[in-house]
Parts: structure tokens; sequence; C-alpha cells
């Protein structure tokens, strides 16, 4: 309840501050502009998620961490009443997550119903990316604030692991996968490289756009291990629980770190 | 001269007279509980030019012989039922017409190509609204001249390649029309070899084992308007010349091996207005030339088109590139004189600032990524990855892996059609 209240408060400080509408706006604009410029076809709403997969844990990670040494002071204004640390920090996650959550959502959603496209394309894929939205934005400022905290005093330094783990997560990690399959390419690499794209946050949002969108590529390719990966409900299943998985670690790393920790 | 005068009257009166015979053609009536209850002997006892009219009833016969022309013709649920014993209605004669029937359960072997109905050696024969259920081959053809099959429903329920036969078969035969038929379930659906000149039109094959249609030595071919969906390997044309592919749909062809359409070592063709749907790879093609590919649509497809290096002078133009996970896809850096031109391609990333509605810089539809996929199959994981969109970035900028020349010089800014 008391998480509850200190979510309210922090929902009127960011919009306040406009910042998480303007958010909301550039997501807007950009939905916009694809279904305009894609035919409300499939094609757009590949570069709705594409823009997703790029955006949304830059924003989250690095807002996530900026948030919380902005708040600092307040944080610790509530420290000193009677209030638990877990319903503070719970109250803190969610009064910037939540928000940005909602921002991508209705600023995604928005164009798609003023422009007809919830009716003409199909449910799953429009639920699909939205809730992959929802998680990624829930994930990734739940790792910024693991940053954070871990360097709350530092702020140079989590921000800027915060920023590399993001080059990391996002490029640098898709390009060590791609070495390695050219190193070991001769050998059965198939389940060695699932597991190396389920360990990525990131690469577990992309091949699950990749499961709705290009499963006829997927279904192309000769090897039976990821047929039988991604030809089922399997597929899905496995990357989604995987996404919660890092949903859930740093969440519970950082409200331990929170809990101990001497502000 | 009077002398011929009547022998012409003569014979004129004879042809008269023997067309009225022919016009008092009688019927002969097969059914259960009438004077005649087998197939076989209703034939026996028809002469040539009779109907032998079949009432609802299921006949359990094989191997039933139709030697002289007649007409075959069904009532109701009128069904012969090989009982799994041999061939079940076996065409002798020329301008046999089968109508109306059901045919069911030829035996299935390895030695014989046991089939439906088997037209071997006669011509002119058709075979309309007959459907034909379980049975190893469905329609047999074997040099025959002139056949017309229309409006057929085959369909079988068998698992395995090894231990099926082809829905409509044809061998050696030459002008067969072969129209508005359903195949389904059978190893390929319609099956062509050392064909002439046939006209296959608005048929639908679809979940058969193999191939939707398989296709070889068949010269001056056109099939139009036909839907092949949901096969084993989508459909393969090979070896032949001067086909008229024309507004067909391949659409939903998914496995390592499924393609849309393949084309191996096919010339001088058309392929226009078809759409390609949902794919593995839309259209394969290989040891493939002076063909031309025009106002088709690919949508949708892992890969839109697969060009092979050994095809040359091939022409795409004036096709829908739409939402295709990889557009163009090759083997080599070497293009022999295939010609891209005004295309509308999805993953254009040009400008057009002199608004002729075409884009001012051409189209590169070749990825670096296409190509490293294709000597690594397994980094098609990586599909959509911020890194592999910047290597395809800095690949355009400047090519080095892809193939210079297979450019569209002339990408349009908009759906073509």
């Amino acid at each position: 309840m008391k998480s509850l209240t200190i979510l309210k408060y922090q929902w009127k400080d960011l919009l306040r501050g406009k910042w998480i509408v303007g958010y909301g706006l550039i997501y807007l604009l950009i939905a916009d502009a694809m279904i305009r410029f894609g035919n409300a076809g499939p094609k757009a709403m590949l570069s709705i998620s594409n823009i997703m997969l790029l955006l949304i844990p830059l924003v989250g990670i690095i807002y996530g961490a900026l948030y919380l040494y902005q708040t600092r002071e307040f944080t610790e204004l509530l420290l000193a009443q009677p209030i638990d640390r877990p319903s503070l920090f719970w109250g803190l996650f969610g009064g910037l997550a939540v928000p940005l959550a909602v921002a991508f959502a209705v600023g995604t959603a928005i164009p798609m119903i003023y422009t007809g496209m919830i009716i003409t394309a199909s449910t799953q894929s429009i639920l699909l990316i939205l809730l992959l939205g929802i998680v990624l934005t829930l994930l990734f400022t739940g790792l910024g604030f693991w940053f954070a905290l871990k360097f709350f005093e530092d702020r140079v330094k989590g921000l800027g692991f915060a920023l590399v783990s993001w080059l990391f997560l996002a490029v640098l990690y898709d390009g060590l996968v791609l070495l390695a399959v050219f190193a070991f390419g001769d050998y059965p690499i198939e389940k060695p490289m699932l597991a190396l794209a389920l360990a990525n946050p990131i690469d577990l949002a992309r091949i699950t756009v990749l499961l709705e969108f290009d499963i006829s590529a997927l279904m192309g390719y000769t090897g039976a291990v990821f047929n039988r990966f991604f030809g089922s409900l399997m597929g899905i299943s496995v990357a989604f629980s995987c996404l919660m998985l890092w949903l859930g670690i740093p969440l519970w790393r950082s409200q331990r770190q929170f809990d101990k920790k001497d502000f | 001269m009077k002398l011929f005068k009547i022998t012409t009257i003569l014979f004129v009166g004879l042809m008269l007279l023997l067309s009225v015979r022919s016009a008092i053609a009688t019927q002969v009536t097969v059914s259960k509980d009438g004077d005649i209850t087998s197939v076989q002997t209703g034939i026996d006892q028809a002469q040539p030019g009779d109907t032998v009219f079949v009432r609802e009833g299921r006949y359990i016969e094989y191997d039933i012989r139709i030697n002289k022309r007649i007409t075959l013709l069904g009532e109701g649920e009128a069904i012969i039922d090989g009982d799994e014993q041999g061939f079940v209605v076996v065409v002798e004669a020329d301008s046999t017409v089968i109508k109306d029937i059901e045919v069911h359960n030829s035996k299935a072997g390895f030695m014989d190509d046991y089939a439906g109905i088997v037209v071997e050696g006669a011509h002119y024969v058709r075979i309309e609204n007959v459907k034909l259920v379980n049975n190893f081959f469905g329609i047999y053809l074997a040099k025959s001249e002139g056949t017309v099959l229309k409006n057929n429903h085959i369909t079988a329920s068998h698992q395995r390649e090894t231990n099926s036969g082809n829905g409509i078969h044809l061998w050696y035969t030459k002008d067969v029309e072969i129209l508005d038929n359903y195949v389904a379930g059978h190893r390929d659906g319609l099956y062509f070899e050392f064909v002439e000149g046939a006209f296959i039109a608005g048929n639908k094959s679809e979940k058969n084992i193999r191939y939707g249609i398989h296709f070889m030595y068949s010269d001056n071919c056109r099939y139009e308007r036909n839907t092949f969906r949901d096969n084993g390997g989508g459909v393969a044309v090979m070896y032949t010349s001067n086909v008229d592919i024309v507004d067909n749909h391949f659409a939903d062809n998914w496995g390592s091996s499924a393609y849309g359409m393949l084309l191996k070592e096919i010339n001088r063709s058309t392929v226009t207005g078809n759409t390609f749907t949902n794919n593995s790879v839309g259209l394969y093609m290989e040891a493939s030339s002076r063909n031309n590919v025009e106002g088709n649509e690919f949508n949708q497809n892992g890969w839109a088109v697969q060009l092979m290096a050994n095809s040359t002078d091939n022409t795409f133009s004036k096709n829908n590139f739409v939402a295709n996970s990889f557009e163009v896809s090759t083997n080599s850096r070497m293009n022999y004189s295939n010609n891209f031109d005004n295309n509308y391609w999805s993953q254009y990333e040009g400008y057009d600032l002199d608004r002729d509605g075409v884009g001012d810089v051409p189209h590169r539809p070749v990825r670096l990524f296409s190509i490293l996929v294709e000597k690594q199959p397994q980094s098609l994981l990586l599909l959509r990855s911020l890194l592999v969109d910047l290597l395809d970035a800095a690949e355009k900028f400047m090519p080095a892996l892809t193939p210079e020349t297979l450019i569209d010089s002339k990408p349009q800014m908009e759906p073509v059609l």
C-alpha cells in the first residue's frame, strides 16, 4: 500500500517533468510514421519492433540509473519516515518503470488505433509487441537500478557501466556470437548457440519477434534443433520464461542491495 | 457422272442412317438391385457409344476395363471400390467419358503404379467430376493425347513418400487440359514428365507429401490460376523450355528444402502475375536462363528469390517485394547478366528527390547478411540484430562481398500494379 502511495508521488513528479510525455510522443511519432510508410502491413509492425528493440533497452537502463541518482535526496528523506525498505524500493521502481512502460504502450497503440491497424493487422502480433516492450522496459529499468545501487557513490561509473552494458548486449554480444559461428561452424553448434541467445535479454526479445514475423525464414534452416525449437510452442514459452528470469534476477539483486544499503 | 451422283446419295444416306443409329445409342444401367449389379458386366454389355449408368451404391470391383468408347456416368454416391486389390478403372478406348462417379481404394505397390483411373494409350478421354479417395495414384495418364481432366477431387491420406503415388500423373502425353481439380495428400499433387503442350488451370494442390506440382521435360506448357499450398517441397519445375506460369498462387510452403517454386534448368519461360506468400523460399532459380519474371508479388517469404549464379540472362521487372526476411540471395559474387529493374522493394532505403516515382539511388537486394547465412546457416539466428543491420549498412556503402552488378537501378517508390 505504501509503495503505491510512493508510486503515485513519483508519477506526479515524472509528469511534471514532462520528460515522460516526450518519451511517449517519440513512440507515437515513430509508430505513426512507420504505419504511414509501411501501409499498415506487417512491415510497419516489424519496423516498430526494430525501434523498440533498439530504444527501450537504452532508455530503460540509462534512465533507470540516472533516476536513482537524481532522486537521492527524495529517497533519503523517505527513508527517514516510518516506511519499510522493500515498499520504498518497489515504489521507486514502479514509479519509474510503470510510467515508462505505459508511455511506450500508449504511444505505440494510439497510431495503431486511429489508422485502423488494430483491426487489419493480426492481434497476436500487436499484443506481442506491446507485451515485449513492456517486459523490456521493466527489465532494463531494473538493470539500471541495479547498476545505480551498485555504484551509488560514483555516478560516472554507474552510468558508464549502464551504457557499456547496453552496448555490449545490443551490439558486441551478437558480434561475438557471429565470430563463434564462423569459428566453430563445422561443429554442431546449434544448441550452444541457442543457449547463447537465451543468455542475452535483447536477443531473447529479438528471437521472440523473429518467431512471430520471420518464421518462414527460420523454418528454412536445415538444422533439426532449430526447427524443433522454433516450430513449436516451446520456442516462445522458453524464450518468455528466460525473459522472466532476466526480469526477476536484477530486481531481486537490487532489492537486496537496497535493503542493506547504508545511505 | 450419274454413277457418281448415285454413289454420293447412297453414301450420304448411309451416313444419315449411321448417325441415327448412334443417336439412339442405348443406356445400360448398373444398380445394386437391378439386373446388372457389376460395372464390368455393364461395360461388357454396352455397345460403343452407349452410356453405362451407375446408380447409387458401393460396387466392390477392381481392374474394370473400358475397352470401347462409352460414357461411364454415376448417380448420387456411386462408388467403385477397388478394395486395395488392383487398378480400379482402366481406360483403353479413345473418347471414353467418365463422369460424376467416385473411385476408391486402389492397391498400393512398389512394382506397379496402381491407380484409381488409368488411361493408357487412349486419346481424347474426358474425366469430369470424379471423386478419387485413397488411391495409390489418382489419375494416371500415359501416352494419351487431347485428354481433359476437369473438376475432379482427388485425396489420399498417406504418410510417407514411399507408399504414396501422385494425384494426377502424366507421362508422355500431349495437349492435355487439366482444369479446376483439387488434389491433396498424395506424393506429388500433379506430376508431369515428357508432356507437351498441356494447359493446367484453376487447380488447387495442397498438403501433398512432396511437391504440389512436379514438372519435368515438359515443353510448351502453360499453367495459370492454380493454387499450391502447404506442400512438403512446394513446386518443382525442371528441365523444360517455354513454360508459361501465370497468375498462380504459391503459399505456406515451409521447410529447409521447401520452395514456393523451384526452377531448375528452365529456359525462355515466363513467370508473371503470380503471388508468393509465406514460403521459406519464394522463387528458387538454378541453371535457368532467359526467363522473364514480371509483375509478381512476393510477400512475407523467408527468401523472396534465391538466384543461383549459374542462372543467366533472366529479367526481373515490375515485381513487388514486400516484407520478406531476405529479398534476393545468391551464392556468388558474380552475376551473369540477370537484370533487375522497376521493382518495388520494401527494404529500399533510398529517396526520390525529383518525385518521378523512381528511387534516385539503386537498390541492392542482396544483403551482406544473406551471404553470411549462405556460408554459415546457423548465423540465421542473428537476423534483425542491430549488429547485422550495421554490417549491412556498411556493405551498402562499399560492396565487398555482395555481387556488384546485382542491383535494381530503377527501384519503384510505390508498389507496382
